[in-house]
């Protein structure tokens, strides 16, 4: 009687090779963390490489890197500053990427986000401050949605290459904005750098309480949590990630394809457009060149090294934001170019790319090839 | 005919020379482009490499005194990079998009880290031909100044539109472009067609960024590219993978390209920024134009994952 009931158990306790289940577990999901943190690894000894043969001395570099990015209040707090607008330029990249498309254009979508935001604030100049931030908020992902949107779009009915036809679009959202803040948005009062009319202060973003980093880190953490619920728990992020896995598949079923692709860019897009509006209602005050900072491109690679898993995006951001935040320190400590950090960041994005060869190769993450002695 | 004022005129002949100075990287990437294609790898990296080559070639120049070896620096920088592209694309689940990607932000992070020193110095210039020796009209000869660069890519696009045709490494790139399968039946290793391929192109594009840095705009700065590269790989769809398109297609974005510059010189500055804008516009309308979401593009490799 006792045996019948240990082997009912047994399921439970162990795995269909006989190790207990928790083992199993374990293995299956350490391989997901595992592969980026020694891709990581790699990629940050191949950069000491490079520091080397440059003459300088990567110890030194990765201490100013700690002490810039991480290693007091203040440098966290700068880095937490950093990691908002990632966090929402690394979703423009993340959602499309469950549906199998890249897509590399995010810059332009803030800069878009962030311009309509600042016409926003300027328009309802004088409105109550919840209702402005509000429509800035509005205004910021709409313009953000329509251009990625219109990415997709193009994407499903036309058949165009998503990841030039983004890039490209980034461009164009580039030259868009300065002929907008050169010219009809123009404050007269803005000289040496164009940029539309200030925000006025009750319009302005604050800071979290306790600390010197604006609520765009709360929206960022917080849009990040609702993707991932969208993609694993909802059926439309279960209809996109079959759609990402096999689209003919995903017709045959019945699903929608072209309408999830236009959702699904257009919510990505409306992210960056929203980081674009952070930084303008919270960093700049008004909209101008400094928009187009490259926080689109790092996102490319916080989304890739996340491995486009929204809630992996979270610390990701926070760890790459230290990296640029640290850049200016490099600089000026160890008279490196601001360049540097774009290194660090190509070298890490490349290890990142040919790690997934190693994906289901080591028999220590898959239980089901494991054997027992004798 | 008065030789200073000609005004008006001076729009559509300050295009047409503009079509020609600005037209050689897109005509020396797009051709290495297609020729990675051909083989059915697709290198988003060549902007990388197009900024690195231009980087190489200045500086190249500046410690030498010699543009040509700068050019020649300028092309192996480029092989070098397109041969790691097309080395790490061999292994298995490494996504040659995503890999272009990565060199795109690796290519220009590079250049921007060695090429500060060169911001200030200036380089020696490559040659032009002066064609327009015969005419005392400032414009006209401006226009007609063509870069060496410029004849040698147009001798290229002839020569691989004849070669890919009428050669056995023309058939090879082409037989493994489109099917792996039957390549590696005919005892061909696609991985190291695609090898070279990749390296050819990476090679074409350092020459594109070499005549960006020493001959047009001919200065090294961090925006010396932007973009180009990347439109470059996108003309090549537009132009079907052949040679002889590629340098047509170039030409119109040299053109589109020169549009705000020759506006400029006329006094037209209304919307400067939106003209600038004029070969990213020309470039997207171009591709959904062409594209088609029912049928596969004439002449396109099989194995291009971009098309499938």
């Amino acid at each position: 009687m006792a045996d019948t009931i240990a082997g009912a158990g047994a399921p439970a306790t162990f795995g269909a090779k006989g190790y207990p289940a928790a083992l199993e577990w374990v293995a299956r999901r350490a391989e997901a963390l595992v592969i980026p943190l020694a891709a990581l690894v790699v990629g940050m000894a191949l950069f000491s490489l490079f520091i080397a043969l440059v003459g300088k001395s990567p110890v030194q570099l990765y201490e100013t890197m700690w002490r810039g990015g991480f290693g007091s209040w203040f440098s966290v707090q700068n880095s937490l500053s950093r990691a908002a607008p990632l966090l929402l330029a690394a979703l423009c990249v993340a959602l499309p990427a469950r549906l199998g498309l890249v897509v590399i254009g995010g810059e332009g979508a803030i800069v878009l986000g962030g311009v309509a935001a600042a016409a926003a604030g300027t328009a309802l100049n004088g409105a109550p401050s919840f209702i402005v931030i509000l429509v800035m908020g509005v205004a910021g992902m709409a313009a953000g949605g329509i251009w990625i949107g219109a990415v997709g779009a193009l994407r499903h009915y036309r058949a165009v290459n998503e990841t030039i036809s983004s890039l490209l679009m980034a461009y164009i959202a580039i030259a868009l904005m300065n002929q907008l803040v050169e010219g009809p948005l123009r404050d007269p009062a803005s000289l040496n750098k164009p940029s539309t009319q200030p925000l006025a202060d009750i319009y302005r973003i604050g800071n979290m309480p306790g600390m010197e980093v604006h609520w765009g880190l709360a929206v960022g953490v917080l849009a990040c949590v609702l993707s991932w619920v969208l993609i694993e728990k909802t059926r439309w992020g279960f209809a996109a990630r079959i759609a990402g896995g096999n689209v003919r598949a995903a017709q045959v079923q019945g699903l929608a394809v072209g309408s999830l692709i236009v959702a699904f860019t257009g919510l990505a897009g409306a992210f960056a457009g929203l980081a674009g509006m952070l930084e303008v209602a919270a960093v700049q005050g008004s909209a101008n060149a400094s928009l187009a900072a490259g926080y689109g491109y790092t996102g490319i690679l916080v989304a890739f090294l996340a491995r486009h898993n929204p809630l992996a995006i979270i610390p990701v951001a926070f760890l790459l934001g230290g990296i640029d935040a640290s850049g200016g320190l490099i600089q000026r400590r160890m008279d490196l170019p601001d360049a540097t950090v774009l290194v660090l960041q190509g070298m890490l994005f490349i290890v990142i790319l040919f790690s997934e060869t190693f994906y289901g190769r080591f028999k220590a993450f898959n239980p089901d090839l494991w054997q027992r002695n004798g | 005919m008065d030789a200073t004022g000609i005004g008006l005129w001076g729009v559509p002949l300050a295009i047409l020379g503009g079509a020609i100075r600005v037209s050689t990287p897109f005509i020396f990437v797009s051709i290495g482009e297609a020729i990675t294609e051909r083989s059915g790898r697709i290198n988003l990296g060549l902007e990388g490499t197009l900024v690195f080559g231009a980087m190489t070639a200045y500086a190249v120049a500046v410690k030498s005194g010699s543009p040509w070896l700068g050019l020649i620096s300028a092309a192996f920088a480029g092989l070098c990079f397109g041969l790691f592209h097309g080395w790490i694309c061999k292994f298995p689940k490494v996504n040659d998009i995503a890999i272009g990607i990565a060199l795109m932000l690796f290519g220009s992070g590079l250049a921007f880290f060695f090429g500060k020193p060169f911001i200030q110095p200036s380089a020696p210039d490559l040659p032009a031909i002066p064609f327009g020796a015969w005419s005392d009209i400032p414009q006209v000869r401006a226009a007609l100044d063509v870069n060496v660069l410029f004849l040698i890519g147009a001798a290229l696009a002839v020569f691989l539109w004849w070669a890919f045709r009428n050669t056995r490494a023309g058939l090879i790139v082409r037989v493994v472009g489109d099917s792996s399968d039957a390549a590696r039946a005919m005892g061909l290793n696609p991985n190291t067609v695609r090898l070279v391929t990749t390296g050819v192109g990476g090679a074409l594009a350092g020459i594109g960024g070499a005549y960006l840095s020493l001959y047009y705009p001919g200065s090294w700065t961090e925006r010396i590219s932007s973009g180009q590269g990347l439109m470059a790989v996108a003309l090549v769809i537009f132009a079907r993978w052949n040679p002889l398109g590629c340098f047509a297609a170039a030409l119109l974005f040299g053109g589109a390209g020169a549009l705000g510059p020759a506006l400029q010189s006329v006094g037209v500055t209304q919307g400067y920024y939106l003209f600038y804008a004029a070969p990213y516009i020309l470039t997207l309308i171009i591709m959904i134009a062409t594209s088609s979401p029912s049928r596969t593009l004439a002449g396109a490799p099989g194995e291009l994952s971009i098309i499938k």
